[in-house]
């Protein structure tokens, strides 16, 4: 990085740092953060997105809809999130696996489970095995981030669906007397004002979504938490940065990042409460009223 | 091949290191499978009751702390509250075992009574008791939240009520206070408990290492999934475990209830809802 980089043995502390910091592995443990965002970027939407279909089905008036919707938000209680984490990326990549083998080698006769393996066709491996590194590390990326909206959808339907029980029946009721389809009430009166009853549960799960991240290395990501642990490690003098296991102060950084993170989010999403119970008719939207008055 | 009996004799107590010591190889069985596990829930068990048995009384007083009005005991319990509520438990786990591994490379003395006496700082790093303050901590932390909660909305009347009685101090905190708050705070530190037997199952992941394959139930479990290459088994099993864990929780916790609000008309109590979701 720096010009006087070339033989760190000779280098003053402070020099010495600021070549360490700056060499190629820390380079990467920097880029890994985008990691984690990234994650959040994809994972938030796709859960919301998840647990509104899953509220909507646990509304239904199809029986079997609704089931499904009950039955998906239902799944998440009393398991461990880590087990569902472990179990489903096994799963998906195990499932995609069957079903490509099912379509591309109808002919196969030997069985899938054979004793203690599993063995598909090689042309259903996936990803294919010659596949360059970068399609490896996003198919195991995509597989994680699957996982974890269908966990977090869980959570937001449950969310939701309480949001939306939790608007006042007489405004739907009213929307109904003016001659509004059900389609219409639901997506011009209940969506609206459901978000401000959402919003605290909504915010929780975010939080707690944010203190997932690190499990990602569990699914074999590469990311914060393993570069931590890789770069932190004790090194000895045949790397050019000789230092004994530091892998405390880096989870001390990391621990930091995550106070910083769960900190801003906490001041941001009070903003936004305050915003949206500007002129609702809660307790919240009063005290505001009041306040100004 | 083994009988469920077989299995049951040789791995029932596998975790703590009596029975058999190999585990199962080759073909292996649905009832070896739900025995070891089991056994592995041992451990579980005795790290989210005992975190839970201690942490009670360190989050009451640090509710009290963060509810003091001086400012020398409430900003050092503010910083704790978020220091474990804002961060990560896998990162918290993490740290913790670094840390108790440096901590005998340091070299932490004590001299008591003149004597120089080296602290025993080896069990530290053993998840029996290494996860076990990280997760006394947690707990506390977050226990601490929720009863600071309903310590700040026990009704005024009732504290009123209670001056004009002529209580005042510890008598007062002992009689009304401190009732009314586990009162309020019970529905939530009920959700806070599961939570807390759930997160028991991250130790499996953080590095403190089991020792003579004594592990928890996830350990027992990830074995399985390696050596059958079918997770559709052990995973599961794990997964009906917590439930049957989770349902004791909520009847213990459901009789503590009742017996909170024993005073109150039966329309009145609240009932206890399980609104599951938190992970750390």
């Amino acid at each position: 990085m720096f010009q006087f980089c070339t033989d760190p043995s000779t280098l003053a502390t402070a020099q010495w740092f600021a070549c360490y910091l700056t060499n190629g592995v820390h380079l990467l443990f920097y880029q890994s953060f985008l990691v984690v965002f990234a994650l959040l970027a994809v994972a938030a939407p796709l859960s919301l997105a998840l647990g509104f279909l899953a509220a909507t089905a646990s509304r239904s008036q199809i029986a079997p809809a609704r089931w499904i919707g009950k039955i998906y938000t239902a799944m998440v209680r009393g398991v461990p999130d880590i087990v569902f984490f472990l179990f489903f990326v096994l799963v998906l990549d195990q499932g995609i696996e069957y079903l490509r083998h099912l379509i591309v080698c109808p002919d196969w006769t030997d069985p899938i489970r054979q004793g203690a393996n599993f063995l598909v066709c090689s042309a259903a491996r996936t990803p294919q095995g010659n596949a360059p590194q970068w399609v490896h590390e996003t198919y195991n990326f995509g597989l994680a981030v699957f996982t974890y909206a269908i966990v977090f959808g869980a959570f937001c339907g449950n969310v939701l669906y309480g949001a939306m029980n939790a608007v006042p029946r007489p405004q739907l009721e009213t929307a109904a007397a003016y001659g509004m389809s059900r389609r219409q009430v639901f997506w011009r009166i209940l969506v609206p004002q459901m978000w401000v009853y959402a919003l605290p549960g909504l915010s929780n799960i975010w939080m707690i979504l944010i203190k997932a991240t690190p499990l990602l290395f569990l699914l074999g990501i590469e990311d914060i938490v393993y570069w931590a642990r890789e770069i932190g490690g004790s090194r000895n003098s045949r790397f050019a940065y000789p230092h004994p296991d530091w892998r405390f102060f880096y989870f001390l950084g990391l621990l930091v990042f995550y106070l910083c993170f769960t900190r801003l989010s906490e001041i941001v999403l009070d903003r936004l409460t305050r915003r949206l119970t500007r002129g609702q008719a809660t307790a919240g939207g009063e005290a505001l009223r009041r306040a100004a008055a | 091949m083994m009988t469920c009996a077989e299995a049951f004799q040789s791995y029932a107590l596998r975790s703590l290191g009596y029975g058999e010591r190999a585990l199962p190889q080759g073909d292996i069985s649905l009832c070896e499978q739900v025995v070891l596990i089991g056994s592995g829930m041992i451990w579980n068990v005795y790290l989210g009751l005992v975190a839970l048995a201690f942490g009670f009384f360190f989050a009451v007083a640090l509710a009290l702390g963060k509810a003091s009005s001086r400012r020398m005991i409430r900003k050092p319990s503010e910083w704790f509250i978020f220091l474990f509520r804002g961060s990560p438990l896998f990162i918290q786990f993490f740290m913790a075992y670094e840390a108790f591994v440096m901590l005998p490379r340091l070299g932490v003395e004590f001299e008591v009574f003149g004597i120089a006496i080296e602290a025993e700082t080896r069990w530290l790093a053993r998840a029996w008791l290494g996860a076990l303050i990280v997760l006394f901590c947690n707990t506390s932390a977050y226990a601490a939240e929720i009863f600071h909660g309903a310590l700040r909305s026990v009704p005024r009347g009732d504290l009123e009520a209670a001056d004009a009685y002529g209580l005042s101090g510890w008598k007062k905190f002992r009689r009304i206070t401190f009732p009314t708050t586990m009162r309020l705070a019970w529905p939530a530190y009920t959700n806070e408990a599961i939570f807390l037997f759930q997160s028991t199952a991250l130790v499996f992941f953080s590095s403190f290492p089991a020792i003579q394959q004594g592990g928890d139930a996830l350990y027992y479990a990830s074995y399985f999934a390696d050596r059958t290459f079918n997770p559709f088994i052990p995973y599961p099993i794990v997964a009906l475990y917590f439930i049957a864990l989770t349902l004791v929780v909520i009847t213990v916790f459901g009789a503590i209830n009742r017996r909170l609000n024993r005073h109150l008309p039966g329309d009145q109590r609240p009932r206890l809802r399980f609104r599951p979701n938190l992970i750390r």
